[in-house]
């Protein structure tokens, strides 16, 4: 197993919690709305390459609420900040569903200090034809259950199979409660975010797309607007999967984002 | 004492398969309304208010609630309009406007005063969070819910009190030009703050001297909570007392026991207030305060929201089995037996109901008391039954026995005015003697 740790820094004016763990390059990876969902294999297999810095998003139980962050761009922007007193080198970012949202609008505030972006199963454009599921409108269970189309994934039921403790109840109403500040109105897109993606578009910013066939959560068409706003972009479905093709079929997941990568 | 009539103006022309179908009464599908029976509905609702006022009630109480046939008002204002003109005595209470769902704070002060100028100064205003659904189909974010209640009510506070223009910028709410051409006829309406068992809530309360109103809680609880609210007033250097409280409680009165009994049923049609919403629109994210979440996880079998290997593996079982409606019935009926039990709703003739309440009234001490009318496909008949039966032969006693046991309504002693020095023991508020009395479990 790579060695990860956890570790808190005070940057761009507050407490971070972060996850890291691997080596090589620094790799940038933003959570969902939900959380972080523990090391899991794919983060071991990208371990082996990339260092991984998994910053627990601000709100979400560990690293302390920001009161000015009211949006995504806001979110972004700090990030930009952790960037810069990290002292990274333009590190690629891989983000998953709301964090991939966020990822995209700090392409969009400044794509010259990133290496790269995967979106996974990507928030942040309504798309024209059906619509982002609503998360907050459902139990945990039913949530929970969306996300996946393969239900008995073997990593889907070791990260929420088990009795949920009172913290870990805690954590999950904080990651929904910060969720639901950032992204409810309107419900987790910036209608300017396309246009405002014409600065990474201009850079050329190298952009993967990946995508679950089966997504529950997030429409086709979301990948296709972001495609015509970013048309340098890649697009991968990973077949058989739901939202988290991650967890659902890593190999694949891996062997995409590695190619990526390289 | 002060006594209200509360009605949440049901849609009385549903049939109760569409709620239990659904399993709440929020979210069934609008299709089913009728245009000419909810044209009756919302007469007869206005007309009921003008007789309660005629039998003797000092108020008369309502509400809004939205997507949702428990409760046809959805804006709560309209009618009070309306009941400022074409009742003549009766105080007007509205509990209360959901200040996160309105967004709106300038238009309620505006609209409030409205309703006080033309009452001639007969509107007690309520405010409220609005319930969990509420949220959602107001589109207003829950995670800002409380941030957005502070600050709308100081907001109105300073609409009613400074005089303009001045401009407003807030962290939820702007205005270039606060000016309102019509003010309270009073120089503040008092205001009357509903609730189901926030301590938050209750706390706000105490702060700002505003009357309490427990919505049908459990009578050992609002002990509880009201013992809460005593000592932070005592803090606050005053001695809360029954002009601090109020108690709204189910109560359906009919010529006998046995025909209140079946009539009264209809406070479980569809399941009642426990099927007011499902559970995820009755807790959207962040509506809760960190604390309430932290009380909530603690609780025995903290998976309550349904995450459990065994549970989350399970397929979902959503559809709706038309053959179990009389097993759902008979659980229904149990529990109406159980409530009643519980002493959190009262069925009866007058003297089963008279008694019922005076016991009620002994332990928890209210000022201000609400009869909340029968749910359910009641017919207008059976409605102002009841309504004569408590006005005429229930209220009349009502007040003397609050009379004797030293019942202050808001209107009788100001709340807030009894002064305490610092470092008296407070008087108590509620008699826990007459709780064990009843023998409740």
């Amino acid at each position: 197993m790579a060695t990860w740790k956890e570790e808190t820094q005070n940057l761009a004016g507050s407490d971070l919690v972060m996850i890291r763990g691997g080596s090589g390059k620094p790799l940038l990876v933003l959570h969902d709305e939900l959380g972080y969902t523990g090391w899991m294999s794919w983060n071991e297999e990208l371990a082996k390459v990339r260092e991984l810095i998994i910053p627990l998003q601000p709100g979400f139980g560990k690293s302390p609420r920001q009161d000015w962050m009211w949006r995504h761009r806001d979110l972004a922007n700090y990030y930009l900040n952790v960037i810069r007193e990290l002292g990274l080198e333009k590190p690629d970012v891989l983000a998953f569903s709301a964090g991939a949202y966020t990822a995209a609008e700090m392409a969009a505030a400044n794509p010259e200090l990133l290496g790269s972006i995967t979106l996974v199963g990507p928030m942040g454009i309504k798309p024209d034809e059906g619509e982002i599921f609503d998360i907050f409108a459902c139990t945990i269970k039913t949530c929970l259950r969306q996300t996946v189309f393969d239900k008995e994934a073997k990593e889907f039921s070791e990260i929420y199979g088990g009795e949920m403790s009172a913290e870990q109840f805690e954590w999950f109403e904080d990651a929904r409660a910060e969720s639901a500040r950032l992204g409810w109105e309107p419900y987790m897109f910036n209608p300017s975010l396309p246009d405002l993606l014409r600065s990474a578009k201009n850079a050329k910013l190298p952009t993967l797309l990946i995508r679950g066939s089966e997504d529950a959560i997030v429409p086709q068409d979301c990948i296709r607007k972001y495609h015509d706003a970013l048309p340098q972009a890649d697009i991968v479905t990973i077949k058989g999967t739901g939202h988290r093709p991650e967890i659902e079929d890593s190999a694949e997941f891996v062997a995409a984002v590695k190619h990526f990568l390289a | 004492m002060q006594i209200a009539h509360f009605t949440e103006r049901p849609v009385r022309y549903l049939a109760e398969e569409p709620v239990l179908e659904n399993r709440a009464f929020f979210g069934v599908s609008n299709k089913y309304y009728d245009r000419e029976k909810a044209a009756h509905d919302y007469n007869f609702y206005l007309d009921e208010a003008c007789y309660c006022e005629e039998v003797g009630f000092d108020a008369v109480a309502l509400n809004e609630h939205h997507g949702n046939p428990f409760c046809s008002g959805s804006v709560v204002n309209i009618e009070a309009a309306i009941l400022a003109r074409i009742t003549t005595k009766a105080k007007i209470v509205i509990i209360g406007n959901m200040l996160p769902g309105v967004k709106h704070p300038l238009r309620v002060a505006e609209e409030l005063a409205t309703i006080d100028t033309i009452s001639r100064g007969r509107l007690v205003t309520g405010w409220v969070r609005g319930a969990g659904s509420e949220q959602f189909f107001n589109n207003a974010n829950p995670a800002y819910n409380r941030e957005m209640f502070n600050e709308a009510h100081s907001f109105i506070m300073d609409c009613w009190t400074k005089d303009g223009p001045w401009r407003y910028e807030g962290k939820h709410f702007h205005y270039r030009h606060v000016n309102p051409w019509v003010k309270p006829y009073q120089e503040i309406p008092q205001q009357w703050i509903p609730g189901v068992l926030s301590a938050e809530t209750v706390m706000w309360c105490a702060e700002k001297q505003y009357p309490y109103l427990g919505l049908g809680t459990a009578l050992g609880p609002t002990c509880d909570l009201w013992d809460m609210y005593a000592d932070k007033s005592a803090e606050l250097g005053y001695q809360a007392g029954p002009e601090n409280f109020g108690y709204l409680l189910p109560i359906f009165c009919a010529d006998t026991d046995e025909k209140a009994q079946e009539i009264g049923k209809g406070f479980i049609f569809g399941g009642g207030q426990n099927a007011f919403s499902r559970p995820e629109h009755t807790l959207p994210p962040g509506y809760n305060s960190k604390s309430a979440i932290r009380m909530l996880g603690q609780q025995p079998g903290g998976s309550w929201l349904g995450v459990s290997k065994e549970k989350l593996m399970a397929g979902a079982d959503d559809s709706w089995d038309a053959s179990a409606y009389d097993g759902l019935r008979a659980k229904l009926v149990a529990g109406y037996e159980k409530v009643q039990d519980q002493m959190q709703i009262v069925v009866g003739s007058p003297e089963t109901c008279a008694q019922k309440i005076k016991d009620i009234l002994s332990v928890i001490r209210p000022g201000v008391f609400t009869c909340f009318a029968v749910q359910g496909n009641v017919s207008d008949k059976d409605r102002l039954r009841s309504v004569e039966l408590l006005g005429k032969e229930v209220l009349p006693d009502i007040r003397k026995f609050a009379d004797e046991i030293g019942l202050f309504g808001p209107f009788d002693r100001t709340p807030g005015s009894v002064k305490l020095a610092p470092g008296t023991k407070r008087a108590p508020v509620v008699d826990r003697e007459a709780l064990a009395k009843l023998n409740l479990s």
